[in-house]
Parts: structure tokens; C-alpha cells; sequence
């Protein structure tokens, strides 16, 4: 029989055996036979970050930006609670991680010890799945389980809860077992049936568009490189949402833009009067749908989704396939190549010329401003600059989030992270910190908000300490500048609370924290900095000044269809919005 | 599930929904671990469903499975909803919707406490008889009874004893097997 192993040293050799090799973590007394161990190894590396948050923000940019399950360690009570807003991130936008929070030992646990939360209870409904381990023999099995269930189906955060007594215990160890899970068993090849129905309605559509998402990306490259054979064949059009952006070449000619909200006026027409609606791997979510009565009316709409709980949540369709996007399109190129159906090319040539003419509107101009950095500029000078290289960009959430989807131009999958679900300010810094540990010698850029920023800025020190060079790039308006817009919006300019009077010397800031900081101010000079600090291989705080005032346009105001967007800021927005829409958000 | 103020236009636009809500029993298996129960229902408040009735045992000692029995209210796509979201749950073996799958047997039990002296206490004593229930409990001055079977002949055995000095109810909720030989 084997040697038995400590809890401790069983978690070192399991996440070993799962390739780990990088960790995101903060100690404290919980975990600390966990990183006891990890001082006596050196088969991966523990990234020490400055909040909880941070770790997890880390592992999910470090998730997305390799396709890899991110591991965060963490330890019990605070530690664990900190860690909720990243889980339940992940959470919705389907990111692997596993999580190993620290836990009292079993025999305190329920008596309000020092440093105890039910993390069990309070993860439940923001996790994949979790664990509480009462047993040392369980440990190791469970913590290969949670990697296959955070990785697998459809991806997504797994907590395991280690009481501090079972780190220390003695137990077996048990390398991974042959894939697989008695109850969880993810779909994923298509129905060959609805597959083959799916080529013909294919075939038939005369308005057709490819709506895809985050799901692409989460099945892997081939899914991205199987859905631009599919385009190519097809000659459809393709739009996405904000997850799925780079799964296809914004260059291309098919390429509509982002959908939604704040899409392109020529992608939301497209769905509104398309015939044919193919998903792939994206769910309808509200900002994309909008006015659900009013949602694409005329269509009839194909769902390919690896989770079955996905189909006819918020919209009916007429033919869900459950699968892997991967499976599922190669499965469907197969079929198409044996058929070799006709497609109706006049009638194609006829929408796609309906599309050259919505594109014609170029909704995403803006006037230009001589004395001002317009946002958009910043983002469009960022991108020019910075599109040879190899670059990875990470965002917070608000305004500046939707001109980066709207102005950086991606091309390849796993390259835009972002928070898409949750909304959470503060995710762009330290999912850059991820991201750089991942791929230390790409140029990792977060597209940052004044406001944002703040939340996590705390992470310079994670990025200075490991000498990751990440570019926190502020477009700084010193207002959040999102509610600001909805201020406008909804409540006739009374900008209750969205003005920061007191904003840091971000320069001083990177300074202070071992960085280098940038300050610009017109857009003259903006080139230059942005090139002074891509050279620079330090962390950076770029201070962006940009017109205060600027809207992010176009947008779908709520309460209205995708054919009724406001385009600009001519048009009178403080109307734009009935009554009755303006009880929501 | 009712919307009192249901706005007419935003993102978040919710249609009046058209479909007529149905009742139906949902059978679980599941591992019987611990929390369990706390995902089912965890995930049936979360989502904002309804919960009717809910028993839930341990079924099998040897593979420690227990079967948990829901009944819910809802229009046929929130009962889509909650099945297919129970079935993302890992320790779900299978969700099958009873009402969907056809003839289904629907049992419960329930013990009923009836206070009362002379005339009242005779008819509630008759009646229990009629019903086929059995007295658990009795003293001179009340019965408990012990009635078994559908959910409807209990609620009418309950609104019998109201005037006869109705005093306390305790009910197990609904057990519930298809019909027939196949194994739901």
C-alpha cells in the first residue's frame, strides 16, 4: 500500500496531476498546512494577490486567456467570503475554476468559531458545484471531481471546503480516475436528426444570421476555427455577444459587430428581420434580447446550447440542439458537405445588400474633438497601435467596457476578457494580473474606468511583485460615467452620486506602488504615450483624460425593440425612454 | 408566479405570460448527501418557484439514493425551467415530471387533531370512519386521526372537521410512482 499523505500534501500532488501550474492565493490561518506545503515545492507557483477578489479575478483571466481550469486558494470565514463576487462572476459567465477555501476544523464547525462562514451554503447557488470535505479518504478523489465538473459541459466555478483538522489528517492518495461521473454527465454530440434539420432550414433561409457567444470560445479553438468554415460556406452574416467576441476575425466581411445593447445598428437590424436565427452557444440574455415581445419577430431560431436549462428560458425556438458547440459544428459541416445543399443566393445577395445598406448609417462615428480625447478615439488610437502585437485585453464594466467591444477590433478567441454576466467593476486589473502570469511576454491591457479601477487597485502590488507588466489603461472621466448616461437617460441629468470630486494622481499612484504612471490630455499627444508605455516593462497606470460627457452609442433604450436604437448624441435621449421603462434598469 | 406591476418596455421586459399555470409532481432521485436538499430547494427559491409540497427519504440504503417529490406550480415553460435546472444539479440522477409522463399515484398521510365533547366528537368519530381513518390518539376530550390518500380526500376530511373542533394538522406531503410496471 502506498504511503499515506498528509491532507495538505494530498491537495500539493492533486493539483499537480491536474498540470497546475500557476495558483492564485491569499493565507491565513485555515489554509496554513495548504501553504506550508506549497513553501516545500516547487511544481507550481503561487501568486500571492492583495484581496481575496483579486485571486479570483486573477484565475478567470488566467481561465479565459489559456482555455485551462484557474485555481484560486483561499482561506476560511473572510478569505472565503471575499472570494464570492469572483465565484459567482465565473458563475455566469461560465469560467473553470476551483476554488479551495479553508475551513475551522470539522469539530468547530456550526459553532461560530473564529474566522467560520457556512461557505458551503453561501456558494451554493453561485458555484458549479461544491464541496465541504469531512473526510481525509474523500479529498483527493473530490478534488479531481471538481476539476472535470469545472471544465466540463458547460464550464463554471467548483469550491471545495477543507476543514483545517483534514488538511493535517492522514489519508490515501488516489490519482485521477478514468473520466466520467455517475449522475453529471455532460452532452456533448448533437442530435444527428436535428442536425440534419438544422442544415436544411440552413440551406432554405433567405435573412439569415449566425447570433454566437462565449460558448464558442468555452468549447475550445476548433469551435472558432469550425465556425469560420461555417460562415465561409454559408455566406451569412455573423454577429456576437460580448462573451463570444474573437471567436471570429472582426475583420472579415461577414462580421456585423457586437449585438445588443449597445451592438451595431447594422448586427440588431440583422436580428430583428432575419427569417433564420442561428445560436450558437449564447442565451438570449436581456441585453441582448431587449423588448422580449418585440425580439426578432419573424424568425424562426435554432439554439445550439450545451446546457439544456439554456433552451426556451427567455425565448422560444424551433430547433434546440443540445451539444458542444465543437461536436455540434463539425457534425453540421459534415452534413452540409455530404448534402451539398443550394442555398437561395439571390435572395441572399438581396439581405446582404439590406445589411451594406445599415451599415451605410456607420453608427459607431462620433464627432470628432480637437481639443478633447473623445473615448472612442482612445480606444480606436489604442487599437491601431497595438493590433500587431500579441495582446490581450481585459476590461472593467461600464462605458469604457462597451467602446472597447465597440472600437478593438479582435480576432482570435481567448484574447477579450471581460465581465459580461455579473457586471463587476474592478475585474479588468486583476484578470490582467492573470492573464500576464499566463503569458508573460504578451501585452496585457486593461481598458479601465476611473471608477472601476479603484475597486481592485490594490493588484498593482500582485503585478509589481511578480514583475507582470500589465497597462491599466484609464479612460478617465471622472465620472461613472455608465450611471452618468443612465442619469441622463432616465432622470433628467441629476447626477446623484456618479461625480468622484476627489480623484488619486493615478502617476503618483503607479509611482507609490513600484509603477510607472502616464498622464495625457489631448489627443495630440495620446499616440506617442500609448507607444511610451507599450515599451515601458513595468505595470502601468495610463491616466486617459477624456471628454467628460461622452455617451456610449449606439444603444437600444429600454423598454424598445432592436429596430428602435438611438444612434447618437443628436438625438434627444432624455425622451428616449417611456415612463414605464424607466422603472428598470 | 404573479407580477403585480409588470412594466410594459424596458431590458428587462417581461411579456404577461398567456399560458395558464399547472400543477404538476416532479419525482428526483438523487444522491442522498449531505445538502442536498438544501440545492433542490436552494435553487427552486433562488429562481423564484413555487413549492407545493415536498417529501423527501432515502430510497435505496445500499446505493444512497433518496427520492425527493416536488409539487409545483407553474406555466409549462417554468416547469420546463425547473426540471431542466434540476437536472444541472450534480448529484441528480433524473428528474421526471409525473404529470407530464401520465398516470401517476399520489399519496399522503396526515394526522389530524380534533378537540371536542358530545354530539361533535361522535360525528367527527363517524366520520373519520367514512374516510377510513384510523384514531392514533384519543383522550375524552379529543381524537387525533390518522388519515392516508389522495391530497383531495384529505383536504375534504380537514374542511369536515373545521366545525367539529378542527384543532392542529400535520401532513407528510405527497408520495408519489407512476403507473404501471415501468420503474419510475
Amino acid at each position: 500500500m502506498a504511503r499515506e499523505l498528509t491532507g495538505a500534501e494530498i491537495i500539493i500532488k492533486a493539483l499537480m496531476e491536474q498540470g497546475v501550474e500557476h495558483i492564485f492565493g491569499y493565507p491565513g490561518g485555515a489554509v496554513l498546512p495548504i501553504y506550508d506545503e506549497i513553501f516545500k515545492q516547487n511544481h507550481f507557483e503561487h501568486i500571492l494577490v492583495r484581496h481575496e477578489q483579486g485571486a479570483l479575478h486573477a484565475a478567470e483571466g488566467y481561465a479565459r486567456s489559456t482555455g485551462k481550469v484557474g485555481v484560486a486558494l483561499v482561506t476560511s470565514g473572510p478569505g472565503a467570503t471575499n472570494a464570492v463576487t469572483g465565484l459567482t462572476d465565473a458563475m455566469l459567465d461560465s469560467i473553470p475554476l476551483v476554488c479551495i477555501t479553508g475551513q475551522v476544523p470539522t469539530a468547530l464547525i456550526g459553532l461560530d468559531a473564529f474566522q467560520e462562514a457556512d461557505i458551503v451554503g453561501i456558494t451554493r447557488p453561485c458555484t458549479k458545484h461544491n464541496y465541504l470535505v469531512k473526510s481525509v479518504d474523500d479529498l483527493a478523489k473530490v478534488i479531481h471531481e471538481a476539476f472535470y465538473i469545472a471544465r466540463s459541459g458547460r464550464p463554471g466555478p467548483v469550491v471545495i471546503d477543507i476543514p483545517k483538522d483534514i488538511q493535517f489528517a492522514s489519508g490515501p492518495y488516489q490519482s485521477p480516475a478514468k473520466i466520467g461521473h455517475p449522475t453529471y454527465r455532460p452532452q456533448l454530440k448533437g442530435d444527428q436528426n436535428d442536425i440534419r434539420r438544422a442544415v436544411d432550414m440552413i440551406a432554405a433561409a433567405k435573412k439569415p444570421v449566425f447570433y454566437t457567444g462565449g460558448g464558442v470560445i468555452n468549447s475550445g479553438t476548433a469551435a472558432s476555427t469550425l465556425l469560420r468554415e461555417l460562415v465561409k460556406i454559408t455566406d451569412f452574416p455573423i454577429t456576437s455577444t460580448l462573451m463570444g467576441l474573437g471567436a471570429f476575425p472582426a475583420s472579415d466581411k461577414h462580421w456585423l459587430g457586437m449585438l445588443g445593447m449597445h451592438g451595431t445598428y447594422e448586427a440588431n437590424l440583422a436580428m430583428h428581420d432575419c427569417d433564420l436565427m442561428i445560436n450558437i452557444g449564447a442565451r438570449f440574455d436581456d441585453r441582448i434580447t431587449g423588448r422580449i415581445d418585440a425580439f426578432s419577430p419573424d424568425s424562426t431560431k435554432i439554439h445550439i446550447d450545451i446546457d439544456k436549462s439554456s433552451i426556451n428560458k427567455t425565448v422560444n425556438v424551433d430547433l434546440p440542439i443540445i451539444g458542444d458547440v465543437a461536436h455540434v459544428l463539425e457534425d453540421l459541416l459534415g452534413v452540409w458537405k455530404d448534402k451539398k445543399p443550394k442555398r437561395d443566393t439571390k435572395a441572399l445577395a438581396a439581405w446582404w445588400r439590406q445589411i451594406e445598406e445599415w451599415r451605410g448609417i456607420k453608427c459607431l462615428n462620433y464627432k470628432p474633438d480637437h481639443e478633447h480625447i473623445m473615448p472612442q478615439y482612445a480606444i480606436e488610437r489604442l487599437y491601431e497601435l497595438t493590433k500587431d502585437k500579441d495582446t490581450y485585453i481585459t476590461t472593467e464594466v461600464g462605458q469604457h467596457q462597451m467602446w472597447a467591444a465597440q472600437y478593438y477590433h479582435f480576432e482570435e478567441p481567448n484574447r477579450f476578457m471581460t465581465s459580461g454576466g455579473l457586471g463587476t467593476m474592478g475585474y479588468g486589473l486583476p484578470a490582467a494580473v492573470g492573464v500576464q502570469i499566463a503569458h508573460p511576454d504578451a501585452l496585457v491591457i486593461d481598458i479601465g474606468g476611473d471608477g472601476s479601477v479603484q475597486m481592485t487597485m490594490q493588484e498593482m502590488a500582485t503585478a509589481v511583485q511578480y514583475g507582470a507588466p500589465i497597462k491599466i489603461f484609464i479612460l478617465n472621466n471622472s465620472y461613472l460615467g455608465m450611471v452618468r448616461q443612465w442619469q441622463e437617460l432616465l432622470h433628467e441629468e441629476r447626477y446623484s452620486h456618479s461625480y468622484s470630486e476627489a480623484m488619486p494622481d493615478f502617476v503618483k499612484l503607479a509611482e507609490a506602488y513600484g509603477g510607472v504612471g502616464f498622464k495625457v490630455e489631448k489627443p495630440d499627444e495620446l499616440d506617442d504615450a500609448i507607444r511610451e508605455m507599450i515599451a515601458v516593462d513595468k505595470p502601468v497606470l495610463f491616466d486617459c483624460r477624456v471628454q467628460k460627457l461622452a455617451n456610449c452609442f449606439p444603444m437600444i433604450p429600454s423598454g424598445e425593440a432592436h429596430n428602435n436604437m438611438l444612434l447618437g448624441d443628436s438625438d434627444d435621449i432624455g425622451s428616449a425612454i417611456g415612463s414605464k421603462g424607466k422603472m428598470l434598469v | 408566479m404573479t407580477s403585480p406591476q409588470q412594466p410594459v418596455g424596458s431590458a428587462y421586459f417581461l411579456t404577461d405570460s398567456k399560458e395558464k399555470e399547472e400543477t404538476h409532481t416532479l419525482s428526483i432521485l438523487v444522491d442522498n448527501e449531505p445538502g442536498v436538499l438544501a440545492r433542490v430547494i436552494g435553487l427552486i427559491s433562488g429562481r423564484g418557484y413555487n413549492i407545493d409540497s415536498l417529501t423527501v427519504s432515502e430510497i435505496s440504503h445500499q446505493k444512497h439514493i433518496s427520492r425527493i417529490t416536488i409539487v409545483t406550480v407553474g406555466t409549462p415553460r417554468v416547469i420546463e425551467q425547473i426540471t431542466h435546472q434540476l437536472e444541472r444539479l450534480i448529484p441528480v440522477h433524473r428528474v421526471y415530471d409525473l404529470t407530464k409522463g401520465g398516470a401517476h399515484v399520489e399519496r399522503e398521510l396526515a394526522l389530524v387533531k380534533v378537540q371536542g365533547k358530545g354530539d361533535a366528537r361522535l360525528e367527527a368519530l363517524r366520520l373519520a370512519e367514512a374516510f377510513k381513518a384510523t384514531v392514533a390518539d384519543a383522550s375524552t376530550e379529543h381524537f387525533v386521526f390518522q388519515i392516508t390518500g389522495r391530497p383531495g380526500k384529505i383536504d375534504q376530511f380537514i374542511s369536515l372537521m373545521k366545525p367539529l373542533g378542527l384543532a392542529n394538522v400535520a401532513r407528510t406531503g405527497i408520495a408519489a410512482l407512476s403507473r404501471g410496471a415501468d420503474q419510475v
